[in-house]
């Protein structure tokens, strides 16, 4: 795409009109200079500040000069320190993280592929119904669950009835296996559509080749279609994974109880607990460190693919 | 299976084995058979994915405060009830203006800034361009919690004229959102290609023309999406809006049916708000399809198309 230094490109149509599309995006800079990155540099800014110590309030450092660690050793001691609590709290952030991705993934790849390759002329149909959910709010839908699962809810009344359990479950009194189906329901509509769009971009020419030349339909799939969808999944996970990971809504209205507790629970906590505010940027800013590699892959993946694409 | 049948089973299979060739053949290993069994799964999945759904709405009607017993029907958590129908109680009524009012603003201010920045970016091809350009990506995939945590912060802390509120909820939103007209904008500039603007050009027209005559109109239907994307995703948003809210008048239903939910006043009054949160995208979804549809009409482009693009794939 970009020339090496020195030689001189040639002049398109466009060339004497830079000004005229740098003047065009200017306002879309600024904004996002201003409201994108400096927001960031704020909660380095309050990450690496220190707290007033009467009422409690962040004081933002602005100066790399002065930068304290006194948010920081906070943060670390309740990270791994004696008294840590925050430490198996990221353990079972990523525990619940990792279950409810791989359990959209098992879902959601089927699903994708079926509405891809086999629906046929019923593919708007079905097309509808998955991009459904992807319009119903979240919390209408996380609604619908805690509707189903109240102790005297549609879901106690059918297992008591089929005698699977002998007195109603407790579902929304803080069990995991709650928790962990509340986040797989809650992003699985983003993860099939990116799974769709990519299934459905694969050549049916490449399949039908596969099958000619002698291979039965599993082989089939795992030769051709699987190597060919390892991006889509890749990318889809990630758009699964990472807001799973800030995600403190799901488990407070699913559970609220103390035993599920995620990470974005914590820095949900912090930000409106006066004197933990700083801990809270801490906290984020380690959660955002921690995603850097992924995201990053994720814009490079879909930048490549939008060029392959053109 | 008869003892017989299974013993006469390996007789059979060394011939069977030479003819290896044509077992494919069989009738019923048929290759293109359609695969009931990942039908019916894509099936369980969709009632998995939309009964509960409807049966929330359902409970919006229920003529009782349970959310899990029908108690029959009734409009009462609408209108009928005078003191906690959605139109009468004013939490309510509050939380379905305010959502309504986040919407129209950050899409009116959304829509231009992200295509401007979208042609800008596309055309410019500089060290700036394509930085902003990942910096732009880079908010498509960031934690939405990460993000409303830095625009908290910096509301707070340094940009301290703008109080939390609605003009503190609507400048988190545009940014969160730039990137749906910035993305489908580029993608309609790499399909439309550079011909017509090209051509433009070498009729004399100037580059504001060229834009203006040319430009817009072929882009009109990648704007117009944009447009119905983001005004449904700030309907449905929840995390921005609720750390950047500071009093009842500035709740949207998100957040109030969060809130309450939470702090146990959960009621078929919070579905009745969930029901009308849902009609509200839908209507938008459908309106945006047919208006879609309408604006492509000359165009090779096919039903699915659109509704992909309207659902931002």
């Amino acid at each position: 795409m970009s020339a090496p230094p020195g030689t001189p490109r040639p002049r398109r149509p466009s060339e004497p009109h830079r000004l005229f599309w740098a003047v065009l995006a200017a306002p879309g800079i600024i904004w996002l200079a201003l409201l994108f990155i400096v927001p960031f540099y704020a909660i380095l800014a309050i990450a690496a500040g220190h707290v007033n110590q009467v009422f409690g309030y962040p004081v933002a450092v602005w100066s790399p000069l002065q930068w304290t660690g006194t948010n920081f050793g906070a943060a670390w001691r309740d990270i791994a320190g004696s008294s840590a609590f925050v430490g198996p709290i990221i353990a079972r952030t990523i525990v619940y993280v990792a279950l409810a991705a791989l359990l959209c993934l098992l879902i959601a790849y089927p699903a994708a592929y079926f509405v891809a390759r086999f629906a046929g002329r019923r593919k708007g149909l079905f097309l509808v119904l998955l991009i459904a959910p992807f319009w119903i709010s979240y919390m209408m839908r996380m609604l619908a669950w805690i509707d189903l699962l109240q102790t005297d809810g549609y879901l106690n009344r059918a297992l008591t009835f089929l005698h699977l359990a002998s007195q109603p479950v407790d579902w929304l009194g803080g069990l995991p296996a709650t928790v962990v189906l509340g986040l797989v329901y809650g992003y699985i509509p983003y993860l099939i559509l990116v799974l769709y769009a990519g299934l459905d971009r694969i050549d049916p020419a490449l399949i039908e080749a596969g099958r000619d030349l002698g291979l039965g339909r599993v082989r089939t799939f795992v030769k051709v279609t699987l190597p060919l969808s390892r991006q889509p999944i890749l990318t889809g996970m990630l758009i699964t994974a990472l807001p799973m990971l800030g995600d403190y809504f799901t488990n407070q209205l699913l559970s609220g109880t103390t035993g599920t507790t995620m990470l974005g629970n914590v820095i949900d906590d912090q930000l409106s607990t006066p004197g933990l505010q700083g801990e809270g940027a801490v906290i984020s800013l380690l959660l955002l460190l921690a995603l850097l590699v992924p995201m990053i892959y994720y814009v490079v993946a879909t930048n490549r693919s939008s060029r392959v694409a053109a | 299976m008869t003892a017989a049948t299974r013993q006469a089973t390996p007789a059979e299979r060394s011939p069977a084995a030479d003819r290896s060739g044509l077992r494919r053949l069989r009738p019923q290993s048929n290759p293109w058979r359609h695969p009931w069994l990942l039908e019916g799964f894509t099936w369980l999945y969709l009632i998995w994915s939309l009964v509960p759904i409807a049966l929330a709405v359902l409970f919006s009607f229920n003529n009782g405060r349970s959310q899990s017993t029908w108690q029959g029907f009734s409009w009462r958590w609408y209108f009928a009830d005078p003191v906690n129908s959605v139109l009468h109680d004013p939490a309510l009524h509050a939380a379905v203006v305010q959502t309504l009012r986040l919407s129209v603003y950050t899409t009116v201010i959304t829509v231009p800034l992200g295509v401007a920045f979208a042609l800008g970016i596309n055309r410019w091809r500089g060290y700036t361009a394509s930085t902003f350009n990942f910096v732009m990506i880079l908010s498509f995939v960031i934690p939405e919690l990460i993000f409303g945590v830095a625009m908290f912060f910096v509301f707070t802390a340094l940009f301290t004229f703008v109080h939390l509120g609605t003009l503190a909820q609507t400048l988190g939103l545009v940014t969160w959102n730039l990137s749906w007209p910035a993305i489908i904008v580029q993608a309609r500039l790499v399909t439309i290609g550079r011909q017509y603007e090209e051509a433009a050009a070498d009729l004399g027209a100037t580059q504001l023309q060229t834009m203006r005559r040319v430009m817009l109109p072929l882009l009109a239907p990648a704007i117009f999406a944009s447009a119905v994307l983001v005004f449904s995703s700030v309907i449905d948003d929840f995390v921005i809006v609720d750390l950047l809210y500071s009093n009842a008048g500035n709740t949207p239903m998100s957040v109030y049916i969060y809130s309450q939910q939470r702090g146990g006043n959960g009621g078929p009054a919070l579905n009745a708000l969930g029901t009308i949160m849902l009609l509200m995208s839908f209507v938008i979804a459908v309106a945006g399809y047919f208006a879609y549809r309408w604006m492509t009409r000359g165009e090779r482009s096919d039903r699915k198309q659109a509704l992909s693009t309207i659902a931002g794939i």
